[in-house]
């Protein structure tokens, strides 16, 4: 169901990997490859477990009372879930950007974007200010903010606030970004912004997004994965998926039959 | 017969209406009344020399509080530096780890530390410090203040803990960074003003605290910054003054109640402001 060619070199691999909340299993045996600087969708009904999905792969799902995990994520060959890995070694290169806006309340603009780095033990200024001016640009958001970096983080826009967080997310420089959904709070000129960056920084990063929005998947991505109930029913070439879907779901799904 | 029905229901409507009216009176009045008397009384006794000398033997006019002043200060101070660590860690703790047996047990605890009688936690005070020093002492006194405070500063930091967003902790995980990093530097520090009020809002309430002072700090008529002896506090000084015999010394427990009522109006004002300046902000 997933195993396609693909030309990049192989840098997140998922295999077998199960998720539960309590009793109830979220996502079942997911087998999946993502390739080195690509942006890859993942699609699928309301519940259908992509987010939960997503969050086994920084293994944020875990930080939910009652929660468990089976399988592997590789993450270059090693796999993260291995007992010998830290797992925060592993966030700091498995960077994430939520649904929701979220910067540091009473921080400001430049703190939220150095504060990872600055925890890090990180304080020479210039490095953060250099490392603060390119991660704005490529989130797009230094020309709007240079001349007040000092403001609250959340005095900003939400759009601008979503940013914010994508500037923050790369500012301790993961190789991989996951986007749960990243546009979905915003309106359709703050999302056309957000989806022109992740163009810019397909350049670096290798993206995995989740979005409802399939004209967004479409436009951006170039493999999209479909899932329902915690399956993954489809995976391939964007291109494919959105113009000759293998599966009668996923054509289901995306002609808007269901879902 | 309609216009009497509808008549009747006015009458209840209005009769309920004054029931709600009197009762939220009810409870304005005494508190109106304390504070002008004590207004009244105080402050017509207060003198510069209240603040700036210590008493004068029985049977001299004059004189004043000001090592009571001092005293109270001090101890509240003790106090607070026993009880602020140890009631913001707890409240992380309770914030952080709810669902752990240890975390519901001191819940508990803190409910019903909240509701001992200041007097039995004076006594306890005096078994743990004041027995085993064979003094009296201004650390007793702290001591007991300290347990006073506790359980209003665990409450309320863990409600205003709580108040976090549980997407802010996520995002200060996912950005590989350890929980107690994220707890101290990211959650604790946006909180930094709420936790304040938590803070002033218990100091207020042991400020005005007597009963757990009375065999702790007990008092005295000197001026004295010494940790292991008594110490004179502003409650204290004013029930020994309150139930002496002598005029001028009933009036200037009269000025200390003003004084510390002044006090603790301020801290307590000053508290709410500071949250709703926060309210305003809206953080999160």
């Amino acid at each position: 169901m997933s195993n396609i060619e693909m030309k990049e070199k192989v840098i997140l691999e998922a295999k077998n990997l199960e998720a539960w909340f309590g009793d109830f299993q979220a996502v079942k045996g997911i087998n999946v490859s993502y390739g080195e600087k690509t942006i890859n969708a993942i699609i699928g009904p309301s519940g259908c477990g992509k987010s939960t999905y997503l969050r086994c792969l920084n293994r944020i799902h875990e930080e939910i009372e009652g929660t468990k995990v089976h399988g592997e994520v590789l993450l270059e060959g090693k796999n993260i879930y291995d007992k010998k890995i830290d797992v925060v070694d592993v966030r700091k290169r498995i960077g994430m950007v939520f649904q929701k806006p979220n910067p540091f309340p009473s921080m400001s603009i430049l703190d939220n974007v150095v504060i990872g780095l600055r925890l890090q033990g990180i304080t020479k200024r210039s490095t953060l200010m250099e490392t603060a001016e390119s991660c704005l640009k490529k989130a797009a958001l230094w020309e709007e903010v240079k001349d007040k970096l000092n403001s609250l983080g959340t005095s900003l826009s939400g759009g601008q606030q979503q940013r914010l967080c994508i500037a923050r997310a790369l500012a301790i420089n993961p190789p991989v970004l996951l986007m749960d959904e990243p546009t979905s709070a915003l309106d359709p000129i703050a999302t056309a912004k957000i989806e022109e960056l992740m163009n810019e920084i397909k350049r670096d990063y290798t993206v995995i997004i989740v979005t409802h929005n399939m004209q967004q998947a479409a436009r951006i991505s170039d493999y999209t994965s479909f899932f329902v109930y915690g399956k993954m029913i489809e995976h391939g070439l964007s291109s494919d998926i959105f113009t000759n879907p293998k599966e009668k779901q996923t054509e289901d799904y995306i002609s808007g039959r269901f879902g | 017969m309609k216009l009497n029905y509808r008549l009747i229901r006015k009458i209840k409507n209005q009769l309920f209406m004054l029931v709600i009216f009197l009762s939220a009176a009810l409870v304005l009045i005494p508190l109106f009344l304390v504070i002008k008397y004590v207004f009244q009384e105080g402050a017509s006794s207060l003198s510069l020399s209240f603040f700036t000398e210590l008493p004068k033997p029985v049977g001299e006019v004059g004189g004043g509080m000001m090592h009571a002043i001092l005293g109270t200060m001090y101890i509240v101070l003790l106090g607070a530096l026993i009880a602020v660590p140890i009631g913001i860690t707890c409240g992380i703790y309770l914030c952080e780890f709810s669902k752990s047996k240890l975390s519901k047990t001191l819940k508990l605890t803190v409910d019903l530390m909240s509701g001992i009688p200041s007097i039995v936690i004076g006594i306890f005070a005096y078994l743990m410090v004041v027995v085993p020093l064979k003094s009296f002492s201004a650390l007793a006194g702290g001591v007991a203040l300290s347990i006073i405070m506790l359980p209003i500063i665990i409450k309320t930091s863990e409600e205003i803990l709580k108040l976090v967003p549980n997407h802010i902790r996520e995002a200060g995980l996912a950005l590989g960074l350890p929980r107690w990093k994220v707890i101290l530097f990211i959650i604790l520090k946006g909180s930094i003003s709420n936790l304040l009020t938590g803070i002033i809002l218990a100091i207020s309430r042991a400020a005005g605290e007597t009963a757990p002072l009375l065999f702790t700090a007990f008092g005295n008529m000197y001026l004295s910054f010494d940790l292991k002896k008594p110490m004179a506090t502003l409650p204290v000084q004013i029930y020994t003054y309150a139930i002496s015999p002598f005029k001028d010394w009933q009036r200037q427990a009269w000025a200390g109640a003003f004084v510390l009522m002044v006090l603790i109006l301020t801290m307590n004002l000053f508290a709410r402001f500071l949250l709703n300046k926060i309210k305003d902000k809206k953080g999160f």
